[in-house]
């Protein structure tokens, strides 16, 4: 009798054709298949506020890279007889009190916010990612012992210690800057800004280190990577093959989203007076200078606020767009 | 012992180490400051040595940090060098957080009162009209820094409209100084709520609910809030930090005797001692507010923990 729950089926010669050639070339049509970055790629050019924002920060460092180029007056010269002017056609942004032109002083100090927003990230993501990986990767006491630091460094409300940081390293780094000569390059960069660079160093890396460190953990754990282990890979593939382009999006999207915040707390700093020193301009430095005079002169803070604000403005939602689309998993509208 | 206690002891232990280290490394750092504090005032060289002796300044630093290490378990914070020449510290702390504390508690109501049903709203009607406009108010909110906020308000409201006084101490004068305060947690907030009533909205057991025939009106209230008001609780220790480094800015500008106006006024006075109180005052305020947030917040909801 033949068993029922038997899968056993009788094949014959002729139940099975041949499919034509090009079926599979057709099926590999439908199913789209993209790469990540790819499809980040589209999901974000779906995003229409993200590109928009792409759209205002290419603009905005053009503004800041180019801008003081094309402009007749430098940004510290101090054009006699044109002191407080309003904004007219020589001057679109109108002059302050010493007759420096604002539209330049405005490019440099967008210049040094957008600088500060980029440098401070990348000096984030290789901190942290670096420190992550290692603390995820040698696991047991060592990982225990890394995140301990991490969690010490995570609670310190950090914005009290930059100010004590960046108060106490301007003066030496001043002197390191003009008196060594392997580091007179960076003296066109000014040690306020060095210092702000550093103290970023110091404090805000460790956000990216716990994301990277999970990642690596959860990564670690996954078949495939299992599977490559097991056929013979070293942990050199491991990390350069599978670890790292797979850490890379969520890196990315952290790291963006660290600009703006960096770009916060510099022009917080400039406002309170201890951020790049005078005659360089930051917008932050620039508002707090035009406060005094608000009465008579609005427009002296008008363009430096916008400004800032834009630029913020513009970073977070591109940042939030370029989340959503490197991890879509991680929406959360 | 359970295992819950045990991670909250691991927890207190870690904030007391925290604040310890933070102790330590601004003395030293304080220490490195160039300059000292009777630097400006038109004393001879003699009468400063004096000064320097008087204070203990010449000493090995780690002899000053045990003894300041010493009298701050004892209470003692020590004097004020400069702004307030011979003024304990604790004196001229107690009277200007007064004030601060003040203007930052109602800032953190309103904040709460504004931006908690706000979110709640956009998230309950997402993608229609008023989640459009909480959208926008937040993300523009997040970006405007808190010196912009507050010089656009006083241009609009003390020079244009004259309706505000320009400094602290008049009636109406503490309204600039709130606002500026609020802003950042409220459009914050306001985020935070939308996107935590959403995940919560998506949960297997609200689905329960209704299949069992609960009106939509119980289900929102009673459990789709309830729930998604838990990860809220996680920034109130982030927002005390806020609103108290918002008071460095809304103080300076609006003339506030505060402590966050002290603050930017001793750096800037080399007035060590006062710089590390309010270092040490503040750094143990918002560690304690993170601790009380998480501790809290596993207890509500016992499925986090604390690592």
């Amino acid at each position: 009798m033949k068993n029922v729950l038997s899968f056993q089926v009788k094949v014959e010669k002729g139940d099975f054709d041949k499919l034509p050639e090009d079926y599979y070339k057709d099926l590999d049509k439908d199913t789209d298949e993209v790469g990540f970055w790819k499809a980040s790629w589209q999901r974000l050019k779906a995003n229409r506020i993200a590109m928009v924002s792409l759209g205002i920060i290419i603009a905005l460092i053009i503004f800041a890279a180019i801008g003081p180029v094309l402009c007749p007056y430098s940004y510290d010269q101090q054009i006699r007889g044109a002191e407080n002017l309003w904004p007219c056609l020589a001057h679109p942004f109108g002059t302050d009190r010493l007759g420096r032109d604002l539209m330049v002083r405005c490019m440099i100090g967008a210049r040094i916010s957008l600088t500060v927003g980029i440098v401070s990230a990348l000096i984030v993501m290789i901190i942290g990612s670096v420190y992550g990986a290692i603390s995820g990767l040698a696991g047991g006491r060592t990982d225990t012992v890394m995140m301990r630091i991490v969690d010490m460094v995570y609670s310190v409300p950090e914005i009290l210690l930059i100010v004590v940081i960046k108060l106490v390293i301007d003066q030496p780094l001043q002197d390191l800057v003009e008196n060594v000569a392997f580091f007179h390059p960076l003296q066109k960069l000014g040690s306020g800004l060095i210092a702000i660079f550093i103290v970023y160093g110091c404090l805000y890396w460790v956000g990216m280190a716990r994301i990277v460190r999970g990642q690596v953990l959860q990564l670690r754990q996954m078949e495939y990577v299992t599977a490559a282990n097991a056929l013979g890979a070293g942990s050199r593939w491991l990390i350069r093959q599978h670890l790292l382009p797979n850490c890379m999006g969520q890196i990315i999207a952290t790291m963006m989203l660290q600009i703006p915040s960096a770009i916060f707390t510099e022009a917080f700093l400039s406002f309170l007076g201890i951020g790049v020193s005078a005659p360089m301009a930051s917008l932050g430095s620039l508002t707090s200078e035009a406060l005094s005079g608000i009465n008579k002169a609005p427009y002296r803070m008008l363009f430096p606020a916008v400004l800032i604000s834009l630029i913020i403005l513009a970073f977070n939602l591109f940042g939030d767009g370029l989340r959503d689309a490197l991890d879509p998993k991680m929406k959360k509208r | 012992m359970s295992v819950r206690a045990g991670r909250i002891i691991k927890r207190i232990l870690l904030a007391a180490l925290s604040l310890f280290a933070i102790i330590t490394v601004t003395f030293f750092l304080m220490d490195l400051l160039p300059g000292d504090p009777f630097m400006s005032e038109k004393a001879t060289e003699e009468t400063r040595a004096i000064l320097i002796r008087k204070y203990g300044l010449d000493k090995p630093v780690i002899v000053q940090y045990g003894k300041y290490l010493w009298n701050l378990l004892h209470g003692d914070m020590g004097t004020s060098y400069v702004l307030q020449k011979g003024r304990d510290i604790r004196t001229i702390m107690t009277e200007s957080f007064a004030v601060s504390a003040s203007l930052g508690v109602r800032a953190l109501i309103y904040s709460i009162l504004i931006g908690v049903p706000l979110g709640c709203v956009a998230g309950l009607f997402k993608g229609k009209g008023p989640d459009g406009l909480v959208r926008v108010v937040s993300a523009v909110g997040i970006s405007i820094p808190g010196y912009v906020v507050a010089a656009v308000l006083m241009l609009v409201f003390s020079v244009k409209l004259k309706a505000l006084p320009v400094s602290y101490g008049r009636p109406g004068g503490s309204v600039m100084p709130i606002i500026v305060l609020a802003m950042y947690p409220t459009c914050y907030l306001m985020r935070l709520t939308r996107a935590s009533i959403l995940e919560v909205l998506g949960q297997d057991y609200l689905k329960t609910e209704r299949a069992k025939g609960m009106s939509e009106l119980i289900v929102i209230f009673k459990h789709a809030l309830k729930n998604s008001l838990i990860p809220v609780i996680t920034y109130l220790g982030p927002l005390t930090a806020s609103i108290l480094t918002g008071g460095f800015v809304a103080e300076s500008v609006f003339n506030v005797p505060g402590l966050g106006r002290y603050f930017v006024n001793a750096i800037s006075a080399r007035d060590y001692t006062l710089i590390m109180g309010v270092t040490v005052f503040y750094a143990t305020l918002i560690i304690t507010m993170n601790l009380v947030c998480d501790i809290l917040y596993q207890i509500v909801d016992p499925r986090i923990t604390l690592d």
